[in-house]
């Protein structure tokens, strides 16, 4: 496929990868910060390309991953009442709740549907007038413009019996949070394109500045994120730190202004709940104005059992790249992607399900002295 | 969940209210209907980004082939050190 196909050529790679080898004189810790970057890496053995002084370090941009418990828990009591059709996209379906997941609740007889995009929730309100359809709206800003169209819509339309389950996050508030903690192992970053596609990437330019990281906007398929390694390197080897778009064939400086102005008319920014990593301040979207008529934590009050995670499940060290799935204890013996303790291991964008697909464990397991250092 | 996929418009409905605006993108032989309220200017031929149902940008086909503009301008580097190139 135009566009896709030619990014994944293998002489290209070899040649970008010669051309960091030559780069590189030292140490350095990047992280990727999309989920979707880390399934690219891994699948296509990329750090096998890289030379040993490069580490890879996998972040926090799985929205699945990073959905409060509390959250999974209130679709799942939604989706068991009788007068509600729940709608997701596939990805949260198997992740666990306190006790059970939607999946769960799906094989016990609610009424759950996967959809591909928000609009079809709300086709499907519009077809089950006599239901209340909730849209599970997770997603970083990328997702941010489809879900508020859902809600503009329905706005629009008249619909009543739509409502969303609103978990958004934000990125840059996420990056500041790694930053700002002692424990931060991160040098650089390759920013999330898609992200970027719709925000643009000015408000990178103060967070570069203050930390002195370079911040590369990155595309997704392999030559994408070679070359995304390649001018993070530059930079870190020159003592720069500057914010550079490696994707510019989606990206521009502005961003999606269409799509900015209708977040700002549908959402407003506030503190979330990250899973995994706690509360960050100005760190996600909730419904605002004319449009919290259609907030299910409004018209669904919850008071559930007390939020429960997994004592075994290390995904909070995992999604601030302080720990690789390998090296978690639970990792492909009690924790599969069939029976999963956290949400990393389910979302196509989840570190250790990357690692478990792709079989890095496996290179782990066989050849440890090979991975450098315990951090590999 | 950030997935975005290329395709190609090859036919567009204008319904007068461009949040409303849709098209037929064909991503390798499948099509589907997506919506353009995001990407005012796409224009059938041209190439849209899509995610969960949405265009949110328009590939820009210059900067598409940047890179291997400077892959060949490496390769021709190596060429004139005299490196076999691998």
């Amino acid at each position: 496929m135009r566009f896709l196909s030619e990014y994944r050529d293998q002489k290209s790679a070899e040649q970008l990868a010669g051309a960091i080898r030559k780069k590189v004189t030292r140490s350095w810790t990047i992280m990727e910060i999309c989920g979707g970057q880390t399934h690219t890496i891994v699948k296509s053995g990329l750090e096998d390309l890289l030379p040993r002084e490069i580490t890879l370090v996998h972040g926090p941009g799985c929205p699945v991953c990073v959905t409060p418990i509390e959250l999974i828990d209130k679709a799942v009591a939604i989706a068991k009442r009788p007068d509600a059709i729940l709608c997701s996209f596939g990805d949260m379906l198997r992740v666990p709740g306190s006790s059970r997941s939607l999946f769960d609740a799906k094989a016990e007889g609610a009424d759950v549907r996967i959809v591909y995009s928000p609009l079809d929730a709300l086709k499907v309100a519009k077809q089950n007038p006599e239901k209340q359809v909730v849209f599970f709206a997770v997603g970083f800003e990328t997702t941010a413009p489809a879900n508020a169209m859902a809600a503009w819509q329905a706005d629009h339309d008249g619909v009543e019996n739509l409502s969303l389950l609103v978990s958004h996050v934000l990125v840059p508030p996420a990056m500041e949070a790694l930053l700002s903690s002692d424990n931060c192992v991160v040098q650089g970053f390759l920013a999330a394109g898609h992200v970027c596609t719709i925000m643009g990437f000015e408000e990178y330019f103060p967070i570069a500045q203050k930390h002195g990281v370079p911040i590369v906007v990155t595309g997704f398929e392999p030559l994408d994120i070679l070359e995304g390694i390649f001018l993070t390197i530059s930079q870190l080897e020159e003592g720069r730190h500057e914010v550079e778009n490696q994707y510019a064939r989606a990206v521009r400086r502005e961003g999606n202004r269409p799509a900015q102005k209708t977040i700002a008319e549908v959402f407003e920014i506030v503190p979330r709940q990250w899973r995994g990593l706690g509360e960050i301040p100005a760190s996600g979207f909730q419904l605002r104005g004319r449009f919290q008529k259609y907030d299910a934590n409004l018209r669904f009050p919850f008071s559930g059992e007390p939020a429960r995670e997994s004592p075994e499940c290390i995904s909070g060290l995992i999604l601030q790249g302080l720990k690789k799935p390998h090296e978690c204890a639970a990792f492909a013996v009690k924790c599969t992607p069939e029976n999963p303790l956290g949400a990393p291991m389910v979302s196509s964008e989840g570190a250790c399900a990357a690692y478990y697909h792709y079989g890095r464990r496996q290179n782990h397991l066989v050849q440890p002295e090979l991975s450098g250092s315990a951090s590999r | 969940m950030c997935l975005a996929v290329p395709g190609r418009i090859v036919e567009i409905t204008d319904t007068g209210d461009v949040a409303f605006r849709v098209g037929k993108v064909d991503f390798g032989g499948i099509r589907k209907e997506i919506s353009l309220a995001y990407t005012p200017e796409a224009e059938v031929g041209k190439y849209v980004l899509v995610h969960v149902g949405f265009a949110i940008s328009v590939i820009d086909e210059e900067e598409a082939q940047r890179v291997f503009k400077i892959l060949e301008e490496m390769g021709a580097v190596k060429e004139e050190l005299g490196e076999i190139p691998q």
